[in-house]
């Protein structure tokens, strides 16, 4: 048996980088859980459903940074996994089943098995190629949508109601507001403990170096297909609350334009660190909130925002806090 | 002799060129048994189709009397056969630490467990020292593997194959690119593998070879002309002409 050693300091590497500290997961829980409160005593209602969207969005964002940053899958097909949630939640309520303990779970299942699917024949390419193929599927659903009858057209499904949760009214935006922070908040705890796993240390190592991590006897490629689908069936989550915030569902939340939306928010943020999918997401929805009410070419502005950001943080927002603690380290020993 | 490992007619063809050739080949268990060949010989080729890597076009390879032909890698190392590579392939930007410990937990399996948390694992913690210390690294723990000099890397090289406690180890030139002084280090540390690990060493450095070697196969053309010990292979007539005379014609030409 060799000696245990005990280091002074372990560096942060690439494979620590990207793991939560709790402190933080309850600073933000602690934060995103008085927001609303906050929010109705300056009466200004319209920001409760504004966190609504932010939250949703950081969870699909979050669910596409699993398969992206952690496991170096880089998709351009996720708005494929969002709309298959949303749509799955809009079908099944225009068939008279409404209940969210039905519903959220199938929208989950149903995204997770179109990532399962798209997964199994996406992930035997690698780099520009898996980027094509992970975008034609998600066209394909596109226009899957589009052109069937069931799925609305052009005009997608529209929601009567929004799911029943027994005893809570949704239909009231603080209490949408509290359903989908409970429901985002059991997914990042999933997410926390998925990236701090033995599963989640091997996705990273594959991030690193597919070759060494098959070398050592890594199933690689049935480790990727489950990645892939987790962070469908995440986006599928995400995609069943986004069609209850919007009452319904456009093929617009299954275009390429929309997966690129969530790529740009995970980018931001960080790809690979924890909370990058979060940060990456509320800073562009409230970057556009802002400057769309003061500008009508916002998109300009935002682009422009966009691109200062990732001019001075090339590898997100998150990874500020090591450059931050490395040079205060500089300094401190000069 | 206790064969552990046999190779029988084995042949990959890329297009038209076959890179290995009806090759055939019975390797000891306990022995290291060196590969040696001309550039271009295919003994990469055939180390990539041992470790599973690359599918072969026909025959079979037989380990432990199983055939393993048609398994893949992460398969043929949990039965017992792990490589390391020419060109240092480890995780540049993990620590020591980090890089054996993700070698020491694909040996202990669980591949899909999601819930329990690797920081802590003393299984982990333990395989990972014990790996550093068989090749020396044990003081290392925590450089990051960037930054550690070319001697080192190899040494870490050949601990990432250790780590899976392999019984069949393939080496792919570990003295590649080092200086002297490292290459005599990498001698000793894969002379102290004899006994515990069969080894196929491929290596250009003859010196070493013949220091190192229980067996030598002398591989051209995709097709192993010769097997035996050190000195026969260095007194055979059709190893001299077809390897180590291609060597000094070289030489002179140089």
């Amino acid at each position: 048996m060799a000696p245990r050693l005990i280091p002074a300091h372990r560096p942060e590497t690439p494979l620590t980088a990207g793991l939560p500290g709790p402190w933080t997961a309850i600073a933000i829980a602690i934060v995103l859980a008085a927001y609303p409160l906050l929010m109705r005593e300056l009466g200004e209602d319209f920001y409760i459903t504004l966190g609504s969207r932010v939250l949703i969005l950081a969870l699909a964002a979050s669910a596409l940074n699993l398969a992206l940053g952690y496991g170096g899958m880089i998709s351009l097909g996720h708005a494929a996994f969002l709309g298959a949630g949303a749509y799955t939640v809009a079908a099944l309520a225009g068939q008279g089943i409404n209940s969210a303990w039905i519903a959220v779970p199938a929208a989950v299942a149903i995204a997770g098995l179109a990532a399962f699917l798209v997964g199994a024949v996406s992930l035997r390419t690698k780099g520009v190629y898996f980027i094509m193929i992970t975008l034609a599927f998600a066209q394909l659903f596109y226009y899957l949508a589009v052109s069937l009858p069931v799925f609305g057209g052009d005009d997608g499904l529209q929601l009567t109601e929004r799911s029943n949760v027994p005893g809570i009214k949704l239909e009231n935006d603080l209490a949408f507001y509290y359903f989908v922070l409970f429901t985002a908040g059991l997914a990042f705890v999933l997410l926390y403990r998925l990236v701090s796993s033995r599963f989640g240390r091997a996705l990273l190592a594959i991030r690193e170096n597919e070759r060494r991590v098959a070398a050592v006897g890594y199933p690689v490629f049935r480790l990727k297909l489950m990645a892939f689908t987790l962070s469908g069936g995440l986006a599928g989550l995400a995609g069943a609350l986004l069609a209850n915030l919007s009452m319904g569902v456009t093929p617009h939340t299954l275009a390429w334009q929309q997966s690129g939306l969530l790529m740009v928010m995970v980018v931001i943020g960080g790809s690979g660190y924890f909370w990058g999918g979060i940060t990456g997401a509320a800073i562009f929805l409230l970057l556009e909130e802002a400057v769309s009410t003061h500008t009508e070419h916002w998109n300009l502005v935002l682009g422009v925002l966009l691109l200062i950001i990732v001019m001075v943080a090339p590898n997100g927002v998150m990874s500020l806090r090591e450059r931050v603690i490395s040079q205060f380290r500089r300094k401190s020993t000069q | 002799m206790n064969p552990i490992l046999h190779v029988e007619h084995l042949v990959k063809r890329f297009g038209g060129l076959v890179a290995t050739n009806d090759c055939s080949l019975e390797v000891a268990s306990g022995e290291i048994h060196a590969l040696i060949g001309p550039n271009g010989a295919g003994k990469t080729t055939l180390l990539a189709q041992l470790s599973g890597e690359l599918a072969s076009n026909s025959g079979r390879i037989l380990f432990q009397g199983r055939d393993v032909t048609r398994l893949p890698v992460d398969k043929r190392v949990a039965a017992g056969m792990t490589r390391s590579y020419q060109i240092t392939t480890l995780f540049s930007k993990l620590t020591v630490r980090e890089n054996l410990a993700v070698a020491v937990q694909a040996r202990t399996g669980r591949f899909f467990d999601v819930f329990g948390t690797v920081a802590g694992d003393s299984d982990i913690e333990d395989g990972a020292a014990q790996a550093a210390e068989s090749v020396g690294l044990l003081d290392m723990m925590e450089r990051v593997v960037g930054t550690l000099s070319h001697g080192k890397q190899r040494a870490l090289e050949l601990g990432m194959a250790l780590a899976c406690k392999p019984k069949l180890l393939l080496l792919d030139e570990p003295m590649a690119g080092t200086d002297p002084e490292e290459s005599q280090r990498m001698g000793d540390l894969i002379h102290a593998l004899r006994g515990e690990h069969t080894v196929i060493l491929v290596e250009h450095d003859m010196d070493a070879v013949f220091r190192l070697a229980d067996r030598v196969s002398v591989l051209v053309a995709g097709h192993v002309i010769a097997t035996g010990a050190p000195e026969a292979i260095r007194a055979n007539p059709e190893v001299v002409k077809a390897y180590l005379g291609d060597e000094e014609d070289e030489k002179e030409a140089a």
